[in-house]
């Protein structure tokens, strides 16, 4: 899977030979910043980011005619509703997260949660029922859990949880499946005992090494007000890139996966489970709004799209990245495979007894 | 070591997005990609992102970073120029014939049909003559004219459709409800024309090439066209 973000589309162009020496000419902004010994010499980026706003004005005429074509509209339509769907729900969880890691002294989860972690780990996973957030906040939420000590496990069991089984999302549930209320039951149990499983399986089976501990926020010892702004500019821009990159994902998929290939998918029993968790991890919706894109796939069975219900929240591109971002590539590339097995386990399972 | 965001740069970013996300929320642009029911968390983040960008300046200016400090911001930040620019020079418009033709129509049986007037004219959406035209047999449509708007498409073999798409959540599920058109069609039709079109039921059904799904008739008797309205999906179906 080539999850690995395409470089940023601004780094590669406009970079000319010889860059501006040192601090004699640099541009003012960025001045204090050139004199830093470790980035001796290159274009500032205050400067770069306003020769590529400069040159996407300059060059708008070209660009919106290459962009002309039907497919290339409905890509960024697409592109666009998914940023702007999911924008308000990251920055209200990235505020909840920057509020945790401020004012919330780290001994208030110590006391909070059993000691042991493996009686923290159910405690954490049903905690996710309380807060609302999507999987974007839930990502940065749970870093700064494992910053203020919490065990891994633990915290790893709320990242899972708390988008798949919160009110908000429960109630989108019930309300995108009016004919089957038996649906929320099942994604409540379900997404939970993945929850708690990846939680116990990491305490059992995970290496302190594999997880790059956070980086720490350079806002240690500020103030309560400039270490909050800084801890929400740094996530909003983090996660907002992981977010552009999922939908990106999304909208190739959307603009170029024919619809037929899914209905021969939804008539096999196993292949059905399988299409639909590979495209809840493919599309990387916000799981406020993935019970209504599966409550439109009406040819599939309804283990099928509890199947998607519960894998979408808890892995997909999008988390992926975001996780790779927060905790490291080694960590990811062990959690999100092991996480999408077990998800799929439990949905079929909790499908054949509930549905 | 290539060019990382620094707070400055992420400042100005943040401050352009949070403007580009109040004006498309204080304007009808977002009404193109999500439901108007987000518009007030729209309004929301945008003014967070806008304070957020004043408080980097404002604590930056007051204590600039120190040299040597470790400075790690993640270079994916730039990607998030990439929304900016689209909704800022591009806007693109609301899903429409292209969409349409290859998705299949998405039209359910609804649970109940509420009371329509008895005679006169009706003024239906597309959706609920589509369901009321296969569900219910046209039981209170006969004989009687009928108004519905929509947008043209047409299929690889030519028939006009009026079109109408409907939001669950966002574009991003955007699904198609359609009608085929005969009668006095004008002659020149344009995809994404988005017209009024007057006539009556007619039992006459088709399938939708794309997914075989039930697509009712439209005996157009006049067809005017008319500028887009400014929420361009069907409200009336889904969550």
């Amino acid at each position: 899977m080539a999850i690995t973000p395409p470089p940023p589309r601004g780094t590669s162009r406009p970079r000319p030979g010889p860059p501006p020496a040192g601090t004699d000419h640099g541009t003012p902004p960025g001045g204090s910043r050139e004199a830093s010994p470790d980035e001796p010499r290159h274009l500032t980026s205050p400067l770069l980011l306003t020769l590529v706003l400069l040159t996407a004005v300059m060059f708008q005429g070209p660009v919106r005619g290459a962009l002309a074509a039907p497919v290339m509209q409905s890509w960024m339509t697409v592109f666009v509703a998914v940023v702007v769907q999911a924008l308000p729900f990251l920055v209200l969880g990235v505020l909840l997260s920057a509020a945790i890691a401020v004012f919330v002294p780290p001994s208030f989860f110590a006391r909070a949660l059993p000691a042991r972690p493996a009686l923290a780990v159910p405690v954490a996973g049903a905690a996710g029922a309380v807060l609302p957030g999507c999987e974007c906040a839930s990502v940065p939420v749970a870093g700064a859990l494992v910053r203020r000590g919490v065990a891994p496990a633990a915290a790893l069991a709320f990242l899972l949880s708390a988008p798949a089984i919160n009110p908000i999302v429960l109630t989108a549930t019930a309300v995108a499946f009016p004919g089957n209320p038996e649906m929320v039951l099942a994604r409540f149990v379900a997404s939970l005992l993945v929850a708690c499983l990846m939680g116990w399986l990491w305490q059992r089976l995970g290496r302190t090494d594999w997880l790059r501990p956070p980086a720490r926020s350079s806002h240690e010892g500020r103030s309560g007000g400039a270490a909050f702004w800084g801890s929400v500019r740094h996530d909003v821009t983090h996660a907002g890139g992981y977010l552009v990159v999922g939908a990106m994902a999304a909208a190739t998929l959307k603009a170029v996966v024919p619809a037929e290939w899914l209905r021969v998918a939804a008539g096999h029993p196993v292949l059905s489970v399988l299409a639909l968790a590979v495209l809840a991890v493919l599309l990387s919706i916000c799981s406020e709004a993935d019970a209504f894109v599966a409550a439109s796939l009406t040819q599939f069975s309804l283990t099928a799209r509890l199947t998607f219900l519960v894998v979408g929240p808890v892995i997909d591109l999008k988390l992926f990245a975001l996780q790779a971002g927060t905790f490291g590539r080694a960590f990811a590339l062990r959690f999100a495979p092991a996480t999408f097995a077990l998800a799929v386990a439990v949905s079929v399972l909790t499908g054949a007894v509930l549905l | 070591m290539t060019t990382r965001l620094n707070g400055q740069a992420q400042a100005a970013l943040l401050f352009l997005l949070g403007a580009t996300v109040l004006h498309a929320g204080l304007t009808d642009l977002h009404l193109r990609y999500v439901k108007a029911g987000l518009r007030p968390l729209l309004l929301l983040s945008g003014a967070v992102l806008i304070v957020t960008a004043a408080a980097t300046v404002w604590y930056e200016w007051r204590r600039p970073p120190h040299p040597g400090e470790p400075h790690r911001e993640p270079r994916v930040s730039w990607l998030l120029a990439l929304p900016l620019f689209a909704l800022i020079l591009v806007a693109p418009p609301a899903l429409g014939s292209y969409s349409a033709t290859h998705t299949g129509t998405a039209l359910q049986k609804p649970l109940g049909f509420p009371g329509l007037p008895a005679r006169g004219p009706l003024r239906l959406g597309v959706g609920e003559y589509a369901a009321r035209a296969v569900y219910d047999d046209g039981r209170h449509l006969r004989d009687r004219p009928i108004n519905i708007t929509g947008f043209v498409a047409m299929s690889g073999t030519g028939a006009p459709y009026l079109v109408r798409m409907g939001l669950n959540c966002c574009a991003a599920d955007a699904q198609p409800v359609k009608i085929a058109l005969t009668g006095e069609i004008p002659p020149v039709l344009r995809p994404d024309t988005w017209l009024e079109v007057t006539g009556t039921y007619t039992p006459r059904r088709t399938k939708d090439p794309v997914n075989d799904g039930p697509v009712p008739y439209f005996e157009v008797t006049r067809a005017t066209p008319v500028p887009a309205p400014s929420d361009p999906y069907d409200g009336a179906w889904g969550g």
